[in-house]
This record gives structure tokens, C-alpha cells and sequence, in this order.
């Protein structure tokens, strides 16, 4: 467990802000105590200094996971967010995109949204940007890539994808095991 | 009485022949293997196993087998040395086990400069490489291609010299000859340096010769190694104004990468992180072009709508009215409550035909 360097704070930043925007320091300055990121086999936790102190207290190669996860690095220090960083992005997520209720469990699955299961989308959303994907009853599901902007959504046909999949909440049950 | 006297003076005899015998003669399970060029012998036999007396029973078989090698090396053809009057000397077999290298493989000699420009052109030599004695037909012997006592006939032994066209007449051609030799070999001892200098690459303060011309890599390097040559390695050292910087990789001048302390000053990453993350968020250019079209386009949308909308409301009058209050009233539902920048419209398409 290590501080992140510089420039995985900035790998790190720059992946969280395609979801969150400007909301990104509320996520670093929270009003309800210090919370910080701290990497941990590669994979980037967040979590508050009183789990960080309990944390020290466990030797290197005993600690599964501390916090929450919010993703990993890959061997070419790219940064890929999990579905466990979900909580944390969704309450915060400037451009969102809910489902209609037929459409959730393709998505669940891993498929990618296509326009006829689109129920709604935040306005003025730009094209490949970064969405949160709720349900019809604000239930957050997961997360994606805006494949059409909002403008092109009204013309596109119904079979065309619109939301890119990157992460859904059916991957704490098919990745169950690699979800740390 | 005399008879037993007898009996008992032979055995001893024999005994004693026996004590002799037994001192040469070796018997083993296993024939040993031999390998006289080396003065090696291999006993396959198991060694017997003795608690007690283990030494005594190491030394005797050492002694044996050692006594068996030194008998194969009297079976090999020997001769007296120093023409019979020396002591005996066996002629040992070519060694037949092949033992490992003492000393690593030679290394490749370093490229010189030339061969090192040719490989990279792809030049290769145009013929094979050349012996360096030839045949002197004048001298009837094998000499040397070039030095001293070279084949052919020996150029500064010429008694007459030809002016080449366009010289001056008066100018000594031998002189000549003898200065343009002893340039040829002023150069090629020097390129004979700088390819020993390259090859010896190491040793950077080496090249600091105070006369010599040196080339911009050979100063770069003497700088660097100045650099560090103060009481405190260099750390005070201020750059010069337009020296590149020091490069980061480990070596006389990088420095080992750190990670800050786990527990350590939480409030400075912080304030650091939300430095980064603000100057990520101000990085945005400041007019985005579709965005803007975009927005345009949707403005240009909903007055068209509310332009037709006003004209048919004048038509339709109750249930236009209805119609028009609906969608704030169904639809808005968890984007107005969660605060979400921007509104959220239908996308279905069907209700917006009406």
C-alpha cells in the first residue's frame, strides 16, 4: 500500500472526470473527514484515514483489499475504473442515462444499450462521453460511453447502439472473484 | 620337531609375500575407469559403509585407487628423459574427459570506427581477407605484405624518383615521400587511439585533453562528470542557462524514485490532489464547437415547437392546454430531484410528434 505518484493521480483524475466533471473535488475534500486514494497491488482504493490507520497495522502481503476499490492499473499504467467505484460516482455523475425497465437485464448482462432501450438522457450530452446508467427507478446500474451525442439519439434507428457497456452492477455476481 | 620348524618358517614366508603382494594387487568390484591424459581415475564401486573407522577406511581406498591409476600410467609407452641418463617419462594419451573452461569466453573485440560505418551502410568487403606473408619472387622467400622487410622491392631504397606531371621541378620528391609517410602514420595511429578510446568508453574524465579539439557528446559527458565532482555531488550545483536537464534515468546523474510515506502529511496530498483536479476541470477549451451547434439546434428546436404550439392552442384550446402541462408534471422525475445539471427530455420520440 503506497500513496499514488504523480502521475497515476493524474491517470486516475482523468478517468474519474469523464464521469463527475468539476464534482471530482468533493470526491477529494469530503466534509465528513479526510478520505484518500492509496494503491494496493495495483489497484486504487479509496478510503478514509481511520481505515488507512487500521490498515498499517496489517503486513503487505495479508491485505486482500482495504476501502473501497475504484479500479486498477494496468501493466501499461492505464487506468480502468470497476463497478465497485459505482456509489461513489453515481451520486456525482453530471451526464446520466436510464433504461427502459425491458432493456435492464441485457444491460446487466453486458450488452450494450441500444436506442430502443433507451428510456431518457441528460441533455446536451457530447458524444463518447462518460454516462452513469440508472433504471427507470434511479436505481444505478452502472456505467458507459455515450456512443451518439443527445442531438444524433432523437435520429438514429431503434436497433442502433447508443451507450457503449464498460461496467454494470451483474459483475459482482460474473466476476465475483476478481472484484476486490 | 625339525619338520615343524620348517613348516612354520615357510608360512611365515608366505605370509610375508603375501603383505607384499597385497600392497600392489588391488582387487574391485568394478573394473575403474581411466583417463590417463587427465591422471584421472573413476571408482563406480559403493563405498562401503564404516561408522567407526570412516577415515581409515577413506584413506585406504584412496590409497588403492591411486595405487591402481599409478599402475595403468607404467603400462603406458615411457622413455628415459635427458637421452637415458634422466629419470623415467611416460607419454601421456590425448585426455579423453572434457573438463569446463577455467576463464570465460574471449570477448568480441569492440568494433573499430570504419567496420562499425560499413556494417551500418551494408559495405562489405570487397575481397577475402588477405594473409599477411606473400611469396618474393625477386628474393625467392616467403615475406611479410607490408613492414619491415616487406616483399617486393623496398620503396625507400629507390635511387631515382619520377616528377609526376604538374609538380614543381625543383621540389624534392623523396622528401616528399617521407613526409607524406610519416603523416600516414601519425594518422593511422591516432585513428588506432580514438578506436581504443571508443572501445574503453567508461572513463569519461580521460577525455579531457587539454589541447585535443573534442566533439560536443565527449564535453556533455566531461560536464556531467564535473557536475558531481563537488563536495556534495552536485546537489547545489545550478545549471547552466541552456544545459538540457539531467536525465532521469538511474545512473551517475538519476536519482532513485520514492514513494511518499503511507501515513504521511494527509493534508498536503490532498491540497495537492485538488490542484490537480481543478487543473484538470480548467483545462477544457472554452468554446466547445458541437456542443455549442448543438445547443443552438436544440433552441432552434423548441421555438419552432412553441411558435406551432401557440398557433394551435388558439384551435384546440382545453386539451392542448393539458397536453402542454404533462410532461413537468410525469416525467421529471428522479433527474430534477437528484439536482442534475441540464434537463432531461424524452427521447422516445412518439410524444413529440403530437
Amino acid at each position: 500500500m503506497r500513496p499514488l505518484t504523480e502521475e497515476e493521480t493524474r491517470a486516475l483524475f482523468e478517468k474519474l472526470a469523464r464521469y463527475v466533471g468539476e464534482n471530482l473535488q468533493l470526491l477529494v475534500d469530503r466534509p465528513d473527514g479526510a478520505y484518500c486514494f492509496r494503491l494496493h497491488k495495483d489497484r486504487v482504493y479509496y478510503l478514509s484515514e481511520r481505515i488507512l490507520k487500521l490498515a498499517t497495522n496489517i503486513p503487505r502481503e495479508n491485505l486482500v483489499a482495504l476501502g473501497t476499490c475504484f479500479g486498477k492499473f494496468t501493466k501499461t499504467q492505464k487506468f480502468r475504473l470497476h463497478i465497485t467505484a459505482l456509489d461513489y460516482l453515481a451520486p456525482y455523475a453530471k451526464y446520466k442515462v436510464w433504461v427502459k425497465p425491458g432493456a435492464e437485464q441485457s444491460f446487466l448482462y453486458g450488452n450494450h444499450i441500444l436506442k430502443s432501450g433507451l428510456g431518457r438522457i441528460t441533455e446536451s450530452t457530447a458524444q463518447y462521453q462518460g454516462v452513469v446508467v440508472y433504471s427507470m427507478a434511479d436505481v444505478p446500474l452502472g456505467f458507459g460511453v455515450a456512443a451518439k451525442s443527445t442531438q444524433e439519439c432523437r435520429k438514429v434507428d431503434p436497433m442502433a447502439i447508443v451507450v457503449f457497456h464498460q461496467a454494470d452492477i451483474g459483475e459482482y455476481i460474473r466476476h465475483e472473484e476478481t472484484l476486490t | 620337531m625339525a619338520a615343524l620348524y620348517v613348516e612354520d618358517l615357510l608360512a611365515r614366508a608366505e605370509e610375508r609375500e603375501a603383505e607384499t603382494r597385497r600392497s600392489v594387487a588391488v582387487h574391485k568390484e568394478l573394473e575403474l575407469e581411466f583417463d590417463a591424459g587427465n591422471l584421472l581415475a573413476v571408482d563406480r564401486n559403493p563405498v562401503g559403509r564404516a561408522v567407526v573407522a570412516r577415515e581409515a577406511l577413506l584413506r585406504t581406498l584412496a590409497r588403492d585407487n591411486t595405487q591402481l591409476l599409478v599402475g595403468q600410467l607404467w603400462g603406458l609407452p615411457s622413455e628415459r628423459a635427458e637421452g637415458g641418463a634422466g629419470p623415467v617419462v611416460a607419454k601421456l594419451p590425448e585426455p579423453s574427459t572434457r573438463l569446463p573452461r577455467e576463464k570465460p569466453l574471449p570477448k568480441a573485440r569492440p568494433l573499430t570506427r570504419w567496420e562499425q560505418f560499413a556494417r551500418l551502410k551494408g559495405i562489405r568487403p570487397t575481397r577475402k581477407k588477405r594473409g599477411t606473408l606473400v611469396w618474393d619472387e625477386a628474393a625467392k622467400e616467403w615475406r611479410r605484405r607490408w613492414g619491415y622487410r616487406r616483399a617486393g622491392p623496398n620503396p625507400s631504397r629507390d635511387w631515382l624518383l619520377e616528377v609526376p606531371e604538374g609538380a614543381d621541378p625543383l621540389e624534392d620528391q623523396f622528401a616528399r615521400r617521407r613526409r607524406e609517410k610519416r603523416e600516414r602514420v601519425a594518422r593511422n595511429e591516432l585513428s588506432r587511439l580514438r578506436n581504443l578510446a571508443r572501445a574503453h568508453r567508461g572513463a569519461a574524465a580521460n577525455e579531457l585533453h587539454p589541447t585535443g579539439r573534442q566533439d560536443r557528446a565527449e564535453l556533455g559527458r566531461v560536464s556531467a562528470v564535473a557536475r558531481l565532482s563537488t563536495a556534495s555531488r552536485g546537489r547545489f550545483q545550478p545549471r547552466l542557462p541552456k544545459e538540457p536537464p539531467a536525465p532521469k534515468s538511474a545512473g551517475p546523474g538519476g536519482r532513485k524514485r520514492r514513494f511518499g510515506p503511507v501515513l504521511g502529511d494527509l493534508e498536503g496530498e490532498k491540497k495537492r490532489q485538488l490542484e490537480l483536479a481543478r487543473s484538470l476541470s480548467a483545462k477544457k477549451p472554452p468554446l466547445d464547437l458541437t456542443r455549442a451547434v448543438n445547443k443552438q439546434l436544440r433552441q432552434d428546436e423548441a421555438e419552432a415547437a412553441a411558435a406551432a404550439k401557440g398557433k394551435k392552442r388558439g384551435q384546440r384550446g382545453k386539451r392542448a392546454r393539458r397536453q402542454q402541462r404533462r410532461p413537468g408534471g410525469k416525467k421529471s422525475g428522479g433527474a430534477a430531484r437528484r439536482g442534475s445539471q441540464g434537463s432531461s427530455g424524452s427521447v422516445g420520440g412518439k410524444r413529440k410528434k403530437k
